[in-house]
């Protein structure tokens, strides 16, 4: 195998890994601080993706439309949690679940009538389309460096908020204990709305992202929404450091796998079982990542509740 | 006789006759969505039993649905026809899966327990749908297989979905009333005051658990015979959380939650698709709604505990 196309699926798994970290940050937060399952989270990831299509589309200028997404996805987020879902955190987490499915249900069904049941196109910028060389002998697609790079500058941009800032504090300090940061006096209320209108932010950049490399369509929040609680099952609930590791691992290893394992299993057994079975190991392998990680340290690996 | 077991017999006596009389009245279309009711409340109870009555909250319980009618396709397509093989292949194949995913996953608790069981239905979804010659994402043919004794016909497949229904609940209520279920309540209660009472707490859990993943193993059977067809939906995540949706709207924990909410669920959806193709939102809405507005399910509207 050449070790350019190693690296390359190598980026393309730290590059996909930053954008699931983006929508397990804000997952884990309302996880682990309001001990809250939101299903719905996935369906922001989808408002951010249409709206961004749809800005991107009336303004002719990409950053433009990303930007506009975001904040009005924010504002869906915020209006969501003022609305329906802060009449859920004193519930238990099956009306949790049975709720926020629903929401799943509506919202899905609501873009589907405003933007119809066909894909939205979403193309890449016009300047990051094609490929530049970032090593002798390595091309790679513009827009998805742009992605790392993005999902870099958000991830710091997000560490340095959760550690270095009095919200941050008040946020790590609800999600080791949430009763006990209330008695001390933290304004948990404002700060739940903030929370899910940073939560809902991100998700718009991961979905304007990734809106132009995977598609634009309805039901594309479910799929993904799976994969970043298994993101956030494996960093351990509530932990920002446990989401990015989390994220990179499945981003990596899920992508690495789709890549290596058809062509390693070629190797050792016979063209029509590795052509059968390459696919489905690969599919399986986060799903056993985390099997493995959850039988070995039942709390994940940075658990945030000691 | 007392009034209580009139309320049994009333309805059963209604779902023995139905189908002549819809067959004499040209409603032959309903007795294919009560079929479909009853197959769907005996998987949502089988659901229960865990969820409800164990605290156990499967996510992944879609597996042994799917698994149960992959078996019934992939038997007959290598020419196996014989309901008598097919049934009990199925129903150990079931047993067996439960235990093996139960042992690992009854380790964890909480979220972690929703999660993990949800990854294993996730790995048995992909390894079906890589199986080509088995219809891979298409899904899969499955004849009616050979009862010998009777022709399986839609009618028969109605009775027979009936008559496994209520043997099924029939044991299912001897179950939770049993010293076994009692224990099993205690687990949900409080797990490490039953732990310390002496009750083997990962043993019983394992067992309730492995009863209802062969339970919807036996919903998932008929659902084969029904749809004459195995499709990958039968094992997808939102199958899962379709049954989930029907225990909690039923009532989580009261006896008759996986059947009521089975029904209601499939008649709203089924009202909803006729008269709109955007039927999601309202069954998102109403959903919506008894969350809010109704915390304890339909059968806890009636204000009665079912246990």
């Amino acid at each position: 195998m050449p070790p350019t196309l190693f690296l390359e699926q190598i980026l393309n798994g730290v590059q996909f890994g930053l954008m699931l970290f983006l929508l397990a940050a804000g997952l884990t937060l309302v996880f682990g601080i309001m001990d809250m399952i939101n299903l719905a989270h996935g369906s922001l990831y989808m408002i951010g993706a249409y709206l961004t299509a749809t800005f991107v589309g009336l303004t002719g200028v990409f950053w433009l439309g990303v930007l506009l997404a975001v904040v009005g996805t924010a504002l869906i987020g915020m209006l969501l949690e003022l609305t329906i879902l802060r009449q859920l955190y004193k519930r238990d987490h099956l009306s949790q679940v049975l709720a926020t499915f629903a929401l799943i249900l509506i919202i899905n069904e609501v873009v589907r009538i405003i933007w119809g049941p066909q894909p939205l196109l979403l193309s890449a910028p016009e300047g990051l389309s094609g490929p530049i060389e970032i090593l002798p002998g390595l091309n790679y697609s513009a827009f998805r460096l742009t992605i790392i790079v993005v999902g870099l500058i958000v991830a710091v941009a997000l560490l340095l908020l959760v550690n270095y800032t009095r919200a941050g504090m008040w946020l790590r300090a609800g999600a080791s204990n949430r009763e006990m940061a209330q008695a001390m006096g933290v304004p948990i209320k404002p700060l739940f709305t903030l929370l899910f209108g940073v939560g809902a932010a991100l998700c718009a950049i991961a979905g304007a992202f990734l809106g132009p490399i995977l598609a634009v369509q309805v039901g594309m929040g479910e799929s993904i929404l799976i994969l970043a609680f298994v993101v956030i099952v494996i960093g351990g609930i509530g932990s920002i450091k446990g989401a990015l590791v989390g994220a990179l691992l499945v981003g990596i290893v899920d992508t690495a796998g789709r890549a290596f394992l058809p062509m390693l299993l070629s190797q050792v057994a016979s063209p029509e079982v590795a052509s059968n079975l390459g696919p489905a190991l690969a599919s399986i392998l986060i799903y056993l990542l985390m099997a493995v990680v959850l039988f070995l340290k039942p709390q994940g690996l940075f658990p945030a509740r000691t | 006789m007392t009034r209580s077991l009139w309320r049994y017999l009333v309805p059963l006596g209604l779902l023995l006759v139905f189908p002549p009389i819809a067959y004499a009245t040209g409603l032959e279309f309903y007795t294919g969505l009560i079929t479909k009711i009853m197959i769907f409340a005996l998987a949502a109870s089988s659901l229960n039993l865990i969820l409800g009555y164990g605290g156990m909250v499967s996510f992944g319980h879609a597996a042994y649905f799917g698994v149960g009618a992959y078996t019934v396709a992939i038997l007959t397509r290598e020419g196996v026809t014989s309901a008598w093989v097919i049934w009990p292949a199925a129903l150990v194949l079931c047993a067996l899966l439960a235990f093996l995913i139960g042992s690992i996953c009854l380790r964890t608790r909480g979220v972690y327990f929703i999660m993990i069981t949800l990854a294993f239905a996730q790995m048995i979804y992909f390894v079906v749908i890589s199986f080509r010659q088995y219809g891979g994402e298409d899904g899969l043919r499955a004849r009616r297989p050979d009862f010998g004794l009777f022709e399986l016909s839609d009618t028969a497949l109605y009775y027979l979905t009936l008559a496994v229904l209520v043997a099924a609940l029939y044991a299912v209520a001897r179950l939770v009333n049993s010293r076994f279920g009692r224990v099993l309540q205690a687990i949900r209660e409080n797990e490490s005051r039953a732990a310390a009472i002496g009750y083997p707490v990962y043993r019983f859990q394992l067992v309730a658990f492995v009863i209802a993943g062969t339970l919807a193993g036996l919903a998932g059977l008929l659902m084969a015979h029904y749809t004459q067809y195995a499709s990958p939906n039968l094992l997808a995540w939102q199958q899962s959380g379709h049954l989930m949706m029907m225990v909690i709207l039923g009532g989580v924990g009261q006896f008759w939650g996986g059947v009521l909410g089975a029904a209601a669920l499939l008649v709203v959806e089924e009202i909803l698709q006729g008269f709109t193709i955007y039927w999601q939102l309202g069954v998102g809405l109403i959903l919506l709604l008894i969350v809010l507005f109704a915390p304890r399910g339909i059968a806890g509207l009636f204000g009665r505990r079912g246990s």
